[in-house]
């Protein structure tokens, strides 16, 4: 209960803290060195559409808009219809000013020119770490910064594997053991979702980097390596067959309705798993083959600002500045169960919440999913989910499943 | 020009009929228009637009710059030499053909047997019509938790009954994938057929099957006799419809399976949807769904053609 006011008087605190101190220095836009006035009002697109996490970013924009004096124009979408509803905007030159868009499209957005870089806007991307800054680049320049952003742990029922004696997994032969140990009945020992969507991929990712692969070669032994990992686990019966169509929130429904022991899910989840209040669970990292935490990709959505006139653009970035400020960080974490974005932000979070440090070391370490490919991850990501799920299905061997993946890659580009 | 002049023969009545008729077709033309301009913006454009896609290499920048360059077959090429497919056009024949076979049949049984009037067959009839009402994404999800491998209602009803021992992945099993997404299409299908069958059987004079039970013929040969031959029209309007609309299905595939698992329940439409909207191939993802305006063309333009021929002949 505490959790939900607390914040609240926290950023309305720190509101009036920030509405004396605009007061004092004549607005956002005289950080970017010009004297640009800001537009009275911009246009907002996000993908928050449920409704705890709708009504936290409204409360956000609302206090970003009191703070900047610039009204806010929202529209919210499903994420499926985010990208359909950008290029649309895009070829009518109708885009929203400030978007908040899944990070690895942003390379896909940027290429366009339809973005602004923002360190023309006098926005930097200091204190991010170089994952998170990289998510938001292309071309070596900075369009985009995220209030917060998420990443892929492995969560444990607590109660079944204190009866099962299982302590959770900390290297692969452990994870499998485990896996196949907890399965009893009805009761499955890992619930992941290996859907063959982008969504699917994101989940495999891991196990991949896990095994020492990269995405510039999907054909290699440690793609192999990874991909007969995960098929040993369906094939034990650890897993269900029906991982195969599930996303993550229906993953993420079999723990928490005690039919899965463990699941592989971000930190978004732990929201829903609370608001469920059926699973006492624990986190840990996802399991590497050396026993590492494996590298997970980094999620979450980024704010970048469309083109437009220099006074709607310097609004954008006002509102960017404040919905990014330290305060909006903590509070969105503590809203939506996503880890803020600057490191020192996000440490004291964790040290504040522990059963996030996971997520907040993880995030760290994160990899953005565009890093190595650009504009070119989406292909091989189709590729790459089509093998995972040709290997499950027991069409091709994990091997010439990646093969061919890695054939419509290279005859792709 | 020359024929409208030559069908004109009377001069003296000329200058009064020319305005009159000019008229006319003014007034003709302008109750035209609306429909035109709407049929010109909403259909002829987009449709336009779809083909010139299909021939460009359509990036995501191409929305924003405009700039898309032309590629010629390009498009084309690489849909046809990809390995995907001669399997989804098979999977895109399977799904349609099954679908429509089955929604035809069950339609038909079903609207000869609300032909006759019973107690509650109005109400009954009705109900019956709910799956066109729903939402084909609330349909799709319904069905979706039906087929689930460990906790669907389908699974247990047939062990409980007997018929299985081990639970079917009907969703997630390259067996099973795209007959679940059949049946369900089936299922959605049935009542359009019914509503259209129904109200051509209704408008075939009762006198006739009066007629031939006096002469003794029997409810199969009322059927094969009259109703049938009939009901081809009505018959020919259903299987043309329902061949676009299956054709075009796509709702049902994506809530239900993404077109997974390993691709084995993907159509044309599915797979245009993923070529633009996961890979950003848009180029490619335009080329698919022409080649679903071509098949959708080729069906209508048959509808015609033997709807021309049986006016020629009942003529």
């Amino acid at each position: 209960m505490n959790r939900t006011i607390v914040p609240v008087v926290v950023s309305a605190s720190v509101l009036a803290l920030a509405a004396c101190s605009t007061a004092a220095d004549p607005g956002a836009g005289e950080s970017s060195g010009g004297t640009t006035d800001l537009a009275a009002s911009i246009t907002q697109l996000d993908g928050y559409t449920d409704g705890t996490s709708a009504e936290a970013w409204q409360s956000m924009l609302d206090e970003c808009s009191d703070e900047t004096g610039v009204a806010i124009e929202r529209q919210s979408l499903p994420t499926s219809q985010m990208m359909p509803t950008i290029l649309r905007q895009a070829s009518s030159r109708s885009m929203a000013n400030l978007i908040f868009v899944d990070n690895p499209n942003v390379q896909q957005i940027a290429a366009t020119g339809a973005l602004a870089p923002l360190d023309s806007l006098g926005l930097s991307a200091d204190g991010y770490p170089d994952g998170i800054a990289a998510a938001g680049s292309y071309d070596g320049s900075l369009y985009g910064l995220a209030p917060g952003v998420n990443a892929l742990a492995l969560f444990y029922n607590k109660d079944i594997l204190a009866d099962a004696g299982v302590e959770p997994p900390t290297t692969w032969d452990e994870l499998r053991a485990a896996a196949a140990e907890l399965t009893t009945g009805n009761t499955y020992g890992l619930s992941m979702a290996l859907l063959p969507t982008e969504e699917g991929t994101w989940q495999f990712l891991p196990f991949f980097w896990g095994a020492g692969a990269e995405l510039t070669d999907v054909g290699s032994d440690e793609a192999v390596e990874a991909l007969t990992f995960v098929q040993g686990l369906f094939d034990d019966g650890s897993v269900s067959a029906s991982a195969l169509n599930w996303n993550q929130a229906e993953a993420g429904d079999q723990f928490t309705a005690g039919q899965a022991a463990m699941t592989i899910t971000g930190s978004w989840s732990v929201a829903n798993f609370d608001k469920a209040a059926s699973v006492d669970y624990g986190i840990v990292p996802i399991p590497a083959a050396d026993g590492s935490a494996a590298p997970v990709a980094l999620g979450g959505e980024v704010g970048v600002i469309s083109q437009a006139d220099d006074a709607e653009m310097a609004a954008a970035a006002a509102v960017l500045e404040c919905m990014t400020s330290p305060e909006h960080q903590t509070y969105w974490a503590e809203q939506h169960a996503y880890i803020p974005g600057q490191t020192a932000v996000a440490e004291e979070y964790g040290a504040a919440t522990p059963t996030m440090q996971a997520f907040v070391d993880a995030v760290a370490s994160a990899r953005p999913r565009t890093d190595d490919l650009g504009e070119a991850y989406p292909t091989t990501s189709t590729a790459l989910i089509e093998a995972v799920q040709n290997a499950l299905t027991g069409q091709l061997s994990p091997a010439d499943a990646l093969n061919a993946a890695a054939s419509s890659v290279s005859s792709g580009q | 020009m020359a024929v409208s002049a030559l069908s004109v023969p009377r001069p003296v009545a000329a200058p009064a009929l020319p305005l009159l008729e000019r008229r006319r077709r003014l007034a003709g033309a302008a109750f035209l228009a609306p429909a035109a301009l709407y049929m010109i913006v909403f259909f002829g454009y987009p449709m336009v637009h779809n083909l010139v896609m299909g021939s460009q290499d359509y990036s995501v920048s191409s929305f924003y710059t405009g700039d898309a360059p032309f590629v010629g077959f390009d498009n084309y090429a690489a849909i046809f030499s990809d390995p995907a497919f001669w399997p989804t056009l098979g999977r895109t024949a399977m799904f349609t053909v099954a679908s429509i076979v089955f929604q035809f049949v069950i339609g038909l049984a079903l609207a000869v047997f609300f032909v006759r009037r019973f107690p509650l067959s109005g109400v009954i009839r009705a109900l019956l019509l709910l799956p066109w009402l729903l939402p084909l994404v609330v349909s799709a999800s319904v069905w979706r938790w039906i087929f689930d491998q460990d906790n669907g209602i389908l699974n247990i009803a047939l062990r409980g009954a007997g018929v299985i021992d081990e639970p079917i992945g009907w969703l997630n099993t390259v067996a099973w994938s795209l007959v679940s997404v059949i049946i369900t299409n089936i299922w959605i299908g049935i009542p359009f057929n019914l509503v259209l069958l129904h109200g051509g059987l209704q408008a075939i004079p009762g006198s006739l099957y009066e007629a031939a039970a006096l002469d003794g013929a029997g409810p199969w040969r009322q059927f094969t006799h009259i109703s049938w031959p009939l009901l081809k029209p009505v018959t020919q309007v259903t299987l043309v419809l329902g061949l676009v609309y299956t054709l075009k299905v796509f709702d049902v595939i994506a809530v239900m399976t993404g077109g997974g698992p390993a691709s084995s329940s993907q159509t044309l439409t599915v797979w245009s949807y993923q070529l633009s909207f996961n890979e950003f191939l848009f180029g490619q993802g335009a080329a698919v769904g022409n080649l679903l305006i071509v098949i959708a063309l080729i069906a209508g333009l048959a509808y015609v053609r033997s709807a021309q021929q049986s006016l020629r002949s009942a003529s």
